[in-house]
């Protein structure tokens, strides 16, 4: 297992969207490694043959009967967001930006 | 200070009323708050409306329900319609939910009365309640020491007699491990028992709501509340649950309790002897407790700070600053995003966000996240081996007492340290409870951990009782 570097941590932050600071970045990475550190008792372990647990109990697609039932109403919704336009949610330009 | 089930058959008895009880707690709240910061929002006119009526049904011959007039406090990351819900981050600032959790209009339902929304760790992310971005709150024992966390606003408004019930959010021990630091009982309910619908998600498969309470029979009394399905949360359990409150003074007359030695190991030594005597107590009342080692609960603590931070990291990308809460103006959609995320999370979110990032991202998705959904595997087998021949397992709720402000604010793994005896009940899923039993050499609580397997609420709450009576 390499040892996280300061670039790893400015690319999992331009994935998580944040922007770090210098100070930061050098911050982060320190203690971000110590945790890491920490789990390699987990990393290094052979559980190969030891099936993965993502959900406490067996998780079971749960579907409700197709009926039409009341939801949130639009007004209320719409009067928390930060910026709406024509009953819809309004957001900088997206077309035209880089991926 | 009068318990919830005195206060509620007061109520339904007439003897006294829910205005009364409510403007009770709202003095306390009005007098010790400012030392204690254990509230984010007060609700003084909705209270006494919610007290009216309650007051109105008994007046009409009408039963208000077990918690009548019984005046609660909620986490801050339980969403309410008519009072502001920020999970004590400021990038939730000033909105208000527009629907309310299942849990709330349970309680309401049962004739309590909320009275406010009670400080955390940003996002229930921490230990000590110093992760607020609203500042942090005081232990009600000493101003001076943390009441632990996440849910450490409605733990010290329990302690310090504001409120007889709050609600707490229990991750990694969020619920149990406060209710340790404060001196009251603290209750992680069995994954799915309680509805999550309008739960602020931190990590979805680990995540539980469950009460905090002075006494362990009000702890039952408020589980029973707000346990049981509900349509709106998929992962809620369709079996009835078992009732705690009949469960209650049943005793461990013949019970086999193990005490866990990985439960206990690294803890103050004060801590370790508080765990001893309560198995000492225990045997008094006929129970049979034999030492056990769990050595795979060791691993807990690692698995459990890749997988929440890895679901932490998915659940927070909804915070965008489109639908609501914090918006920061910038030309684009992705600049606006990054600009709103990055002013509005504390440093211990991004921490998370980051490391969850990390774990699930490409060349190390199967080292860290994947290795440790495997451990979490192991976990489980160890419990459900442990549980073959044992009844219940014991052990300490935190390695120390509460801790000073500060002391581990800059050193992140020495505060994750604080979770590890916690950590393992939430990766299976399982049921425990935190209760008050002695004191340390600092005079502060001690909390033991009684632990069971799903759906024993029954026998952990037996057993708390027991040891209830004998601290």
């Amino acid at each position: 297992m390499s040892a996280l570097t300061r670039a790893d941590v400015a690319h999992v932050a331009a994935l998580a969207r944040l922007a770090l600071s210098d100070e930061e970045l050098d911050r982060y990475t320190g203690q971000l490694a110590v945790v890491l550190d920490h789990a390699q008792d987990v990393a290094a372990l052979d559980l190969e043959g030891t099936p993965p647990t993502a959900h406490p109990f067996a998780e079971h697609t749960v579907l409700r009967e197709d009926v039409e039932a009341p939801c949130l109403d639009r007004d209320v919704v719409l009067a928390q967001a930060p910026a709406v336009e024509d009953d819809r949610f309004c957001v900088p330009r997206i077309i035209g930006e880089a991926p | 200070m009068t318990t919830a089930v005195e206060l509620a058959a007061e109520v339904r008895g007439g003897v006294t009323t829910a205005r009364s009880a409510t403007e009770a707690a709202l003095r306390a709240v009005a007098e010790q708050d400012g030392a204690v910061h254990a509230f984010l929002h007060v609700d003084a006119d909705g209270a006494l409306r919610a007290a009216d009526r309650v007051d109105a049904m008994v007046a009409d011959g009408r039963d208000p329900g077990p918690l009548a007039g019984v005046p609660v406090a909620l986490k801050d990351n339980l969403c309410t319609r008519d009072m502001p819900t920020t999970a004590a981050s400021r990038i939730l600032e000033g909105w208000t939910p527009p629907y309310a959790a299942t849990v709330v209009d349970r309680l309401v339902a049962a004739g309590a009365v909320p009275v406010g929304k009670t400080n955390l760790d940003e996002f229930a992310m921490g230990s000590s309640t110093e992760n607020s971005g609203y500042g942090p709150t005081r232990n009600p024992h000493d101003t001076t020491r943390v009441p632990g966390g996440s849910s450490g606003g409605s733990a010290a408004a329990v302690a310090a007699g504001m409120v007889p019930i709050g609600l707490g959010s229990d991750t990694g021990g969020s619920i149990r491990q406060p209710a340790a630091f404060c001196g009251v009982v603290g209750v992680k309910p069995t994954y799915g028992m309680v509805s999550r619908y309008g739960l602020i998600a931190f990590a979805s498969s680990l995540d539980q709501i469950g009460p905090l309470a002075s006494t362990v029979e009000d702890a039952a009394v408020c589980l029973e509340v707000i346990a049981g399905h509900d349509p709106m949360d998929s992962t809620s359990l369709r079996e009835a649950p078992p009732s705690v409150v009949a469960a209650v003074d049943d005793g461990v007359d013949g019970r086999r309790v193990g005490l866990v030695r990985e439960l206990v190991d690294g803890a103050d030594r004060d801590v370790v002897e508080a765990v001893e005597r309560a198995a000492a107590a225990l045997e008094a009342a006929g129970a049979t407790v034999v030492e056990r080692s769990v050595p795979e609960l060791r691993l807990g603590l690692s698995a459990y700070y890749l997988i929440a931070p890895s679901e932490a990291s998915s659940n927070l990308a909804r915070y965008d600053g489109v639908r609501y809460g914090l918006r920061v103006d910038a030309e684009d959609v992705t600049a606006m995003n990054v600009a709103t995320r990055t002013k509005g999370f504390g440093d211990e979110v991004k921490r998370r966000i980051m490391l969850g990032t990390y774990a699930l991202s490409a060349g190390y998705y199967d080292a860290y996240y994947g290795q440790a959904l495997r451990v979490r595997t192991l976990v489980a087998r160890a419990f459900a081996s442990a549980y073959a021949d044992l009844d219940v397992l014991l052990g300490a709720t935190t390695p120390t007492t509460a801790f000073a402000l500060g002391a581990k604010t800059a050193d992140p793994m020495a505060m994750y340290l604080s979770d590890v005896f916690t950590i393992p009940s939430n990766l299976s899923g399982e049921a425990a409870i935190a209760v008050p039993f002695g004191a340390g050499a600092d005079g502060l609580p001690i909390g033991v951990q009684l632990l069971g397997p799903a759906r024993a609420e029954p026998r952990l709450f037996a057993a708390a009782r027991v040891l209830e009576a004998a601290a």
